[in-house]
Protein backbone atom coordinates (compact mmCIF):
# COMPACT_ATOMS: atom_id res chain seq x y z
CA UNK A 1 0.00 0.00 0.00
CA UNK A 2 2.24 3.16 -1.10
CA UNK A 3 -0.18 5.65 -0.78
CA UNK A 4 1.19 8.99 0.49
CA UNK A 5 -1.76 10.08 1.85
CA UNK A 6 -1.64 6.86 4.24
CA UNK A 7 2.32 7.15 4.60
CA UNK A 8 1.74 10.70 6.28
CA UNK A 9 -1.88 9.95 7.86
CA UNK A 10 -0.12 6.81 9.87
CA UNK A 11 2.49 8.31 11.26
CA UNK A 12 0.24 11.50 12.80
CA UNK A 13 -1.89 8.75 14.17
CA UNK A 14 0.46 5.90 15.43
CA UNK A 15 2.05 8.06 18.29
CA UNK A 16 -1.65 8.78 19.34
CA UNK A 17 -2.73 5.05 19.25
CA UNK A 18 0.47 4.12 21.24
CA UNK A 19 0.47 7.14 23.88
CA UNK A 20 -3.77 5.44 24.58
CA UNK A 21 -2.23 1.71 24.84
CA UNK A 22 0.39 2.97 27.29
CA UNK A 23 -1.92 4.51 29.08
CA UNK A 24 -4.69 1.53 29.62
CA UNK A 25 -1.24 -0.55 30.42
CA UNK A 26 -0.30 1.91 33.09
CA UNK A 27 -3.76 2.87 34.71
CA UNK A 28 -4.97 -1.13 34.56
CA UNK A 29 -5.18 -1.27 38.49
CA UNK A 30 -7.24 2.23 38.18
CA UNK A 31 -9.66 1.81 35.30
CA UNK A 32 -11.30 -0.56 33.11
CA UNK A 33 -8.71 -2.15 31.19
CA UNK A 34 -5.05 -3.95 31.64
CA UNK A 35 -2.19 -6.00 30.28
CA UNK A 36 -4.21 -7.27 27.77
CA UNK A 37 -6.68 -5.15 26.28
CA UNK A 38 -3.74 -2.40 26.32
CA UNK A 39 -0.74 -4.97 24.87
CA UNK A 40 -3.97 -5.31 22.25
CA UNK A 41 -3.95 -1.57 21.15
CA UNK A 42 0.00 -0.95 21.28
CA UNK A 43 0.39 -4.35 19.08
CA UNK A 44 -2.49 -2.94 16.41
CA UNK A 45 -0.61 0.35 16.24
CA UNK A 46 2.53 -1.76 15.36
CA UNK A 47 0.11 -3.62 12.59
CA UNK A 48 -1.03 -0.38 11.13
CA UNK A 49 2.88 0.52 10.52
CA UNK A 50 3.44 -2.68 8.48
CA UNK A 51 0.55 -2.71 6.49
CA UNK A 52 0.83 0.99 5.44
CA UNK A 53 4.91 1.03 5.59
CA UNK A 54 5.66 -2.58 4.47
CA UNK A 55 7.48 -5.37 6.17
CA UNK A 56 10.96 -4.30 5.59
CA UNK A 57 10.57 -1.18 7.06
CA UNK A 58 9.34 -2.42 10.21
CA UNK A 59 11.70 -5.13 10.57
CA UNK A 60 14.60 -2.34 10.58
CA UNK A 61 12.79 -0.69 13.66
CA UNK A 62 11.86 -4.20 14.85
CA UNK A 63 13.69 -7.12 14.04
CA UNK A 64 12.26 -10.50 14.66
CA UNK A 65 15.13 -11.43 17.43
CA UNK A 66 14.26 -8.47 19.37
CA UNK A 67 10.18 -9.46 19.21
CA UNK A 68 11.27 -12.59 20.01
CA UNK A 69 13.55 -11.95 23.05
CA UNK A 70 10.50 -9.22 24.34
CA UNK A 71 7.57 -11.92 24.28
CA UNK A 72 10.09 -14.39 26.28
CA UNK A 73 11.39 -12.01 28.56
CA UNK A 74 7.23 -11.53 29.24
CA UNK A 75 6.57 -14.26 30.70
CA UNK A 76 9.89 -14.86 32.51
CA UNK A 77 9.21 -11.17 34.31
CA UNK A 78 5.31 -12.35 35.31
CA UNK A 79 7.42 -15.13 36.80
CA UNK A 80 10.51 -13.14 38.93
CA UNK A 81 7.58 -10.80 40.21
CA UNK A 82 5.97 -14.34 41.71
CA UNK A 83 8.99 -15.26 42.82
CA UNK A 84 9.31 -11.60 45.42
CA UNK A 85 6.70 -12.68 47.61
CA UNK A 86 8.18 -16.20 48.32
CA UNK A 87 11.53 -14.09 48.37
CA UNK A 88 10.06 -12.22 51.02
CA UNK A 89 8.68 -15.33 53.22
CA UNK A 90 5.25 -15.61 51.57
CA UNK A 91 3.54 -17.98 48.71
CA UNK A 92 4.27 -17.33 44.96
CA UNK A 93 2.30 -14.30 43.49
CA UNK A 94 1.65 -12.64 47.03
CA UNK A 95 1.22 -9.40 47.04
CA UNK A 96 0.25 -7.63 49.87
CA UNK A 97 -0.10 -10.34 52.29
CA UNK A 98 3.55 -10.51 51.49
CA UNK A 99 4.18 -7.23 53.20
CA UNK A 100 4.56 -5.23 49.93
CA UNK A 101 3.32 -1.86 50.32
CA UNK A 102 0.75 -1.16 48.08
CA UNK A 103 0.31 2.27 48.48
CA UNK A 104 -2.67 4.58 48.34
CA UNK A 105 -5.25 3.10 46.35
CA UNK A 106 -6.18 5.12 43.61
CA UNK A 107 -2.47 6.53 42.71
CA UNK A 108 -0.67 5.64 39.66
CA UNK A 109 1.55 4.29 41.80
CA UNK A 110 -0.06 2.00 43.81
CA UNK A 111 -1.18 -1.51 44.36
CA UNK A 112 2.61 -2.91 44.58
CA UNK A 113 3.02 -5.93 42.24
CA UNK A 114 0.10 -5.64 40.08
CA UNK A 115 1.12 -2.95 37.92
CA UNK A 116 4.29 -4.43 37.33
CA UNK A 117 2.76 -7.72 36.33
CA UNK A 118 0.34 -5.59 34.02
CA UNK A 119 3.09 -3.72 32.27
CA UNK A 120 5.06 -6.47 31.78
CA UNK A 121 1.89 -8.83 30.29
CA UNK A 122 1.18 -5.93 27.98
CA UNK A 123 4.86 -5.76 26.44
CA UNK A 124 4.40 -9.39 26.10
CA UNK A 125 0.76 -9.23 23.95
CA UNK A 126 1.70 -6.23 22.05
CA UNK A 127 5.12 -8.24 20.70
CA UNK A 128 2.76 -11.01 20.48
CA UNK A 129 0.61 -9.66 17.88
CA UNK A 130 3.42 -8.00 15.91
CA UNK A 131 4.80 -11.57 15.88
CA UNK A 132 1.90 -13.18 14.66
CA UNK A 133 1.31 -10.59 11.91
CA UNK A 134 4.34 -11.15 10.68
CA UNK A 135 5.01 -14.54 10.76
CA UNK A 136 2.01 -14.69 8.62
CA UNK A 137 2.30 -11.54 6.42
CA UNK A 138 5.87 -13.09 5.51
CA UNK A 139 4.32 -16.32 4.43
CA UNK A 140 3.35 -14.63 1.35
CA UNK A 141 7.17 -13.81 -0.01
CA UNK B 1 -25.50 -57.65 27.13
CA UNK B 2 -23.30 -54.57 25.62
CA UNK B 3 -26.73 -52.66 25.69
CA UNK B 4 -27.54 -53.80 28.81
CA UNK B 5 -24.01 -52.78 30.26
CA UNK B 6 -25.20 -49.42 28.96
CA UNK B 7 -28.17 -49.14 30.52
CA UNK B 8 -26.87 -49.66 33.76
CA UNK B 9 -23.85 -47.09 33.22
CA UNK B 10 -26.35 -44.83 32.09
CA UNK B 11 -28.58 -45.14 35.12
CA UNK B 12 -25.17 -44.93 37.40
CA UNK B 13 -24.80 -41.79 35.89
CA UNK B 14 -28.52 -40.13 36.22
CA UNK B 15 -28.48 -41.24 39.56
CA UNK B 16 -24.96 -39.52 40.68
CA UNK B 17 -26.30 -36.15 38.83
CA UNK B 18 -29.80 -36.28 40.40
CA UNK B 19 -28.24 -36.54 43.40
CA UNK B 20 -25.52 -33.64 43.00
CA UNK B 21 -28.81 -31.52 41.78
CA UNK B 22 -31.08 -32.72 44.97
CA UNK B 23 -27.79 -31.19 47.18
CA UNK B 24 -27.95 -27.79 45.26
CA UNK B 25 -29.77 -25.00 47.35
CA UNK B 26 -32.87 -24.28 46.45
CA UNK B 27 -33.59 -21.76 43.42
CA UNK B 28 -33.94 -18.24 45.14
CA UNK B 29 -32.65 -19.02 48.15
CA UNK B 30 -28.84 -17.55 49.70
CA UNK B 31 -25.94 -19.64 48.41
CA UNK B 32 -23.54 -19.35 50.89
CA UNK B 33 -20.31 -20.47 48.71
CA UNK B 34 -21.52 -17.49 46.40
CA UNK B 35 -22.00 -14.96 48.64
CA UNK B 36 -19.16 -15.71 51.23
CA UNK B 37 -16.62 -14.98 48.12
CA UNK B 38 -18.30 -12.06 46.39
CA UNK B 39 -18.00 -10.39 49.55
CA UNK B 40 -14.81 -10.73 50.52
CA UNK B 41 -13.94 -9.19 47.68
CA UNK B 42 -15.68 -6.56 47.49
CA UNK B 43 -15.24 -5.64 51.29
CA UNK B 44 -11.44 -6.52 51.37
CA UNK B 45 -10.53 -6.07 47.83
CA UNK B 46 -9.08 -2.66 48.02
CA UNK B 47 -6.98 -3.13 51.04
CA UNK B 48 -5.40 -5.95 50.41
CA UNK B 49 -3.85 -5.27 47.00
CA UNK B 50 -4.34 -1.52 46.56
CA UNK B 51 -6.11 -1.43 43.32
CA UNK B 52 -9.56 0.28 42.44
CA UNK B 53 -10.40 -1.67 39.45
CA UNK B 54 -11.89 -4.98 41.27
CA UNK B 55 -11.37 -7.02 37.59
CA UNK B 56 -7.71 -6.16 38.28
CA UNK B 57 -7.83 -6.91 41.64
CA UNK B 58 -9.18 -10.28 40.68
CA UNK B 59 -7.46 -11.51 37.99
CA UNK B 60 -3.64 -10.11 38.57
CA UNK B 61 -4.00 -10.77 42.63
CA UNK B 62 -6.56 -13.58 44.03
CA UNK B 63 -6.28 -15.13 40.72
CA UNK B 64 -2.26 -14.26 39.58
CA UNK B 65 -1.97 -17.57 38.70
CA UNK B 66 -4.82 -18.48 36.20
CA UNK B 67 -3.42 -15.29 34.69
CA UNK B 68 0.20 -16.23 34.42
CA UNK B 69 -1.03 -19.74 32.61
CA UNK B 70 -3.14 -17.46 30.43
CA UNK B 71 0.50 -15.53 29.58
CA UNK B 72 2.39 -19.17 29.04
CA UNK B 73 -0.84 -20.21 26.51
CA UNK B 74 0.08 -16.82 24.36
CA UNK B 75 3.55 -18.02 24.87
CA UNK B 76 3.00 -21.32 23.58
CA UNK B 77 0.72 -20.54 20.34
CA UNK B 78 3.31 -18.01 19.42
CA UNK B 79 6.36 -20.49 19.37
CA UNK B 80 4.45 -23.42 17.49
CA UNK B 81 3.38 -20.42 15.02
CA UNK B 82 6.92 -19.52 14.89
CA UNK B 83 8.21 -23.23 14.80
CA UNK B 84 5.98 -24.72 12.32
CA UNK B 85 6.56 -21.00 9.78
CA UNK B 86 10.24 -21.85 9.97
CA UNK B 87 9.89 -25.77 9.21
CA UNK B 88 7.71 -25.11 6.11
CA UNK B 89 10.14 -22.11 5.42
CA UNK B 90 13.48 -24.43 5.20
CA UNK B 91 11.20 -27.18 3.63
CA UNK B 92 10.45 -24.98 0.71
CA UNK B 93 7.20 -25.04 1.03
CA UNK B 94 6.56 -28.50 0.03
CA UNK B 95 3.89 -29.35 2.17
CA UNK B 96 2.94 -26.04 3.29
Amino acid sequence: MDDIILREISLIVIPFIQMYGLYIILHGHLSPGGGFAGGMVLGLSMVLFVLVHGAERTLKKISHDAATVVESLGTAWYIVIGLVGMAKGATFLMNQGAGINVGTPGQLLSSGLILLITAGVGVKVASTILTLFMALIEEDH
Amino acid sequence: MRGLLMLALAGVIVFALAGAVAELPAYGRPNPTHNLVYERYVEAGVRETGAVNVVTQIIVDYRAYDTLIETTVLFAAIASVLLLNRAVRKDGGRHG
